[in-house]
């Protein structure tokens, strides 16, 4: 064991080289670009033994990594926000055959407009593609999260592939100290990599991805279901392992402080970090609030969502997305349908959109709101949260007209 | 030998059934393109010259060229679509296409 | 491992439902007779996907995957990364993909692997529109060709695959008829045998995209090479080598004569083929001389 300073792109490498990956296709974008760069280095340099394919587009990384892993290795990519929309269309060639691939998303909005910087709108947009999705609070998360990911993933009970999401620049681009375990330990827990369902191999051939008709649709759907379903218990199991071997807890939805709070703010990804401290700030004011950080968005843990949050009256759910159109935000969405039996109060809050920061005072307005709202004082919420007063004129144009 | 006969010497004298997920296909099978022929392909043997070149312009790869037989041109039924290439390519058109009886 | 239900000669079941009179059926046998077994096969949506099958059901033989109708290339190109780091050397990796889902929707991806010189052998079979949808024009589409896109014909003529694919200056690219099998399946060979990518443009006559009888279909691609339609030659090492040439071009007639997809011209219109063809080819051949 030994502690290493690194942003979350670099660990994000440093995991994907210790699970061996023998293939590497990526394309660079902002925030993602020195994921790509930093593989190549290592492959360049003999220290990960694998071989670097510089694809011309996100479609093509995503679409060697699948076929490279169908052909018997682990295969590695990574990409964020227009790369990831550019995958999407191979996501669910990945999720649909089965392909237990782990990729890091670090988080970007989706243009328009062009932002280089942190939401979850990328990640969000394709959250109903079969894909796993794990959402990091801080560089030592990242690490450990894609550990475990590939330990899931490739579970005989999943085979379902895994987005691990990492905050842009929030965590991507932010040095922190961290505890990098020896190479043996890795390999005891992930162990070398088996195709175990379908592969492309001469020697035994099957043809793989062909026309299905609707009579056999339904049910890969359905197993697709239950691969997900089967996974909330394989990611706990894992995470209980990781703990025994590692010396790190996990969850699959941590409760921060939740067990007496009177409010509670559920929330994903790096801002859960400033949520905590928020906590324990108004705790010493004797404000009982709490935080449920949701580490596992797909598969959604219900059961674990319900187990926290039942019981507190007032809850608020933060989404780093737009969700525009929806009624709100698509964590607030699960969060309610999770809730649905269960009568309580629940607050959609939309905010840290193309980078913008979630402080503090944020996060604390949010709080005395819930508190306001479980007292009775108060009806309304502020449910775009750091809103410009005057959103609607923010540009003028001079026109000839 | 085939590389796939001698794997399932080497490992699997018994083939396996295993459950797979996703939409994979493992049978090997063929249509019965047999029966969308409307026109037959029918060779007078006397005047074929045994060329084979109505087997290697098949596209089902369905015609057998056996020399020493009087019936020398040999055509699976069960696979002929009735597309007349054969008859078309035959260099002394000793191939004629007929209406499909029945 | 396959359960072999109906055994074939070949690699390639008997019995696939592609039309009577499929070029593209024709090809697919020859190829995979030349390749063998040792051959893992990458197929997009369009035609060639009535190879892969239906359900638990495939026409193939080998090893293979479907993928999406834009990363045929680039999923040759994973599953030959993957061999690589095996250590495998030896199984020949090939795509065959239509000419939509190589010079519109996947010129990119085939750029890709053509550019990092990945060993991959790429077969396009140019049936000269989106057949599989329903005989729209692609940009493969010969020049006043009715499609259902182009009703009246297209305005424009067609992309050049293979000087796209020589720009990238790949160790082998060819063109390819089946009017000449022996020549195809040679030009095969090569390819497998060519270290890095390879490229072979094959003209596949469609009976029922292009409105001919299937009888036709082998003459249609002779007449297309005699009528200067389609050049057949080989780029190897940088040279260039014409593999057949007419002394005289045959009135282009005699090719678009029997087609319905041309049938709608008028004799102005035809004699406007004629003259772009014939300058075409001449133009065509002048440039081949001169590359090397
Ligand atoms: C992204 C995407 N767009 C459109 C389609 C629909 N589609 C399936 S096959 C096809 C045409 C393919 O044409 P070509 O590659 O020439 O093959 P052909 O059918 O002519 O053999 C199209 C447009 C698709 N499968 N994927
Ligand atoms: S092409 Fe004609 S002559 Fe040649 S073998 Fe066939 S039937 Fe006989
Ligand atoms: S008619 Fe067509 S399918 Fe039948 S034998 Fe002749 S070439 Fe083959
Ligand atoms: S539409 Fe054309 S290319 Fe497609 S199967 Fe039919 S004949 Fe072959
Ligand atoms: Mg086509």
């Amino acid at each position: 064991m030994t502690y290493k300073m690194m942003d979350g792109n670099l660990a994000a490498v440093e995991a994907m080289k210790m699970a061996k990956v023998q293939v590497v296709s990526a394309y660079p974008i902002t925030p993602q670009s020195n994921i790509a760069e930093k593989l190549s280095d290592l492959v360049a340099s003999g220290e990960l033994k694998a071989e670097y394919i510089r694809v011309e587009s996100e479609h093509s990384a995503l679409s060697v990594a699948t076929t490279a892993q169908l052909a018997g290795v682990r295969a590695a990519t990574a990409t964020a926000s227009n790369g990831l929309a550019l995958m999407h269309e191979v996501l669910g060639m990945t999720s649909g055959n089965r392909v237990p691939i782990v990729m890091p998303v670090v988080n970007r909005g989706v243009a328009a407009p062009w932002t280089l910087w942190c939401e979850h709108g990328d990640a969000m947009a394709e959250r109903d593609m079969g894909w796993m999705q794990f959402y990091c609070e801080n560089v030592q998360e990242v690490f450990d999260l894609i550990l475990m990911a590939y330990k899931a993933a490739e579970d005989k009970d999943v085979l379902t592939p895994a987005m691990v999401c990492l905050d842009g620049f929030f965590l991507s681009h932010s040095m922190q100290k961290i505890v990098v375990p020896k190479q043996e330990l890795v390999d005891n827990f992930i162990g070398g990599y088996k195709s175990q369902n379908t592969y492309l191999d001469t020697e035994d051939p099957m043809f793989i991805c062909d026309l299905t008709g609707s009579e056999e649709y339904t049910e890969m759907k359905y197993q697709q279901k239950v691969a997900m379903d089967n996974a909330i218990g394989v990611i706990e199991q894992v995470q209980r392992e990781f703990e025994e071997r590692f010396g790190r807890k996990y969850s699959i939805v941590e409760g921060y402080r939740t067990e007496d709070a009177d409010v509670v703010l559920v929330a994903l990804g790096s801002m859960c970090g400033t949520g905590k401290h928020v906590v324990n700030k108004l705790r010493e004011k004797g404000k009982k609030v709490g935080l449920a950080k949701v580490t596992v968005f797909r598969p959604f843990p219900a059961e674990k969502i319900r187990e926290i949050l039942s019981g507190t009256r007032c809850i608020g759910v933060f989404d780093r997305s737009a969700g525009i159109g929806g009624q709100g935000g698509p964590v607030w969405s699960e969060v309610c349908a999770a809730m649905k039996d269960i009568s309580c109060d629940i607050r959609n809050y939309t905010g840290g959109l193309g980078g913008r920061d979630v402080s503090p005072d944020n996060i604390e307005k949010i709080f005395d709101e819930l508190l306001e709202i479980s007292q009775g004082k108060r009806k309304n919420h502020t449910a775009w949260i750091d809103l410009k007063e005057n959103a609607m004129d923010i540009r003028q144009v001079i026109k000839n007209v | 030998m085939t590389v796939m006969q001698k794997q399932q010497e080497k490992h699997t004298p018994k083939p396996q059934k295993f459950r797979v997920y996703g939409p994979v296909a493992t049978v090997y099978g063929s249509s019965n393109t047999g029966s969308w022929r409307i026109l037959c392909p029918k060779v007078d043997y006397e005047a074929c010259i045994k060329c084979g070149t109505c087997a290697r312009s098949c596209p089902a790869n369905i015609i057998d060229i056996i020399k020493e037989q009087s019936e020398c041109v040999v055509i699976d039924f069960d696979y002929c679509k009735g597309c007349g290439i054969c008859a078309n390519e035959c260099p002394v058109k000793c191939i004629s296409m007929v209406v499909e009886r029945g | 491992m396959y359960d072999v239900q109906h055994n074939s000669r070949g690699l390639v079941s008997h019995g696939v439902s592609a039309c009577a009179g499929c070029g593209m059926e024709l090809i697919m046998r020859n190829v995979l007779e030349v390749l063998g077994e040792d051959t893992i096969i990458l197929i997009p949506p369009g035609c060639s996907a009535l190879f892969s099958g239906f359900g638990n059901e495939t026409a193939l033989k080998i090893p293979g995957f479907q993928g999406n109708l834009e990363n045929t290339a680039a999923c040759a190109a994973g599953v030959r990364a993957a061999l690589n780091a095996k250590g495998n050397k030896h199984t020949t990796v090939l795509a065959f993909a239509g000419d939509g889902g190589t010079v519109d929707i996947g010129i990119q991806s085939l750029s890709g692997v053509l550019e990092r010189r990945d060993k991959v052998l790429y077969i396009c079979y140019d049936n000269e529109a989106y057949m599989n949808t329903g005989i729209q024009a692609s940009s493969s589409t010969p020049y006043f060709a009715g499609t259902t896109t182009t009703p009246s014909g297209k305005k424009t003529g067609r992309k050049d695959l293979m000087q796209i694919a020589i720009a990238h200056d790949i160790p082998y690219a060819a063109t390819a008829s089946i009017n000449n099998l022996n020549d195809l399946k040679k030009k095969v060979q090569k390819a497998k045998d060519t270290d890095g990518p390879s490229l072979l443009h094959i003209h596949t006559p469609c009976p029922t995209g292009w409105r001919y009888e299937p009888a036709k279909t082998i003459e249609i691609a002779r007449a297309a090479v005699q009528t200067g339609c389609w050049i057949l030659y080989e780029y190897e090492a940088g040279k260039v080598t014409i593999n057949y040439r007419q002394k005289e071009l045959k009135p282009i007639e005699e090719y678009i004569g029997f087609q319905g997809r041309f049938g709608n011209l008028s004799k102005e219109q035809k004699k406007e083929i004629q003259d772009y063809v014939t300058k075409q080819y001449n133009k065509y051949i002048i440039k081949l001389e001169a590359m090397n």
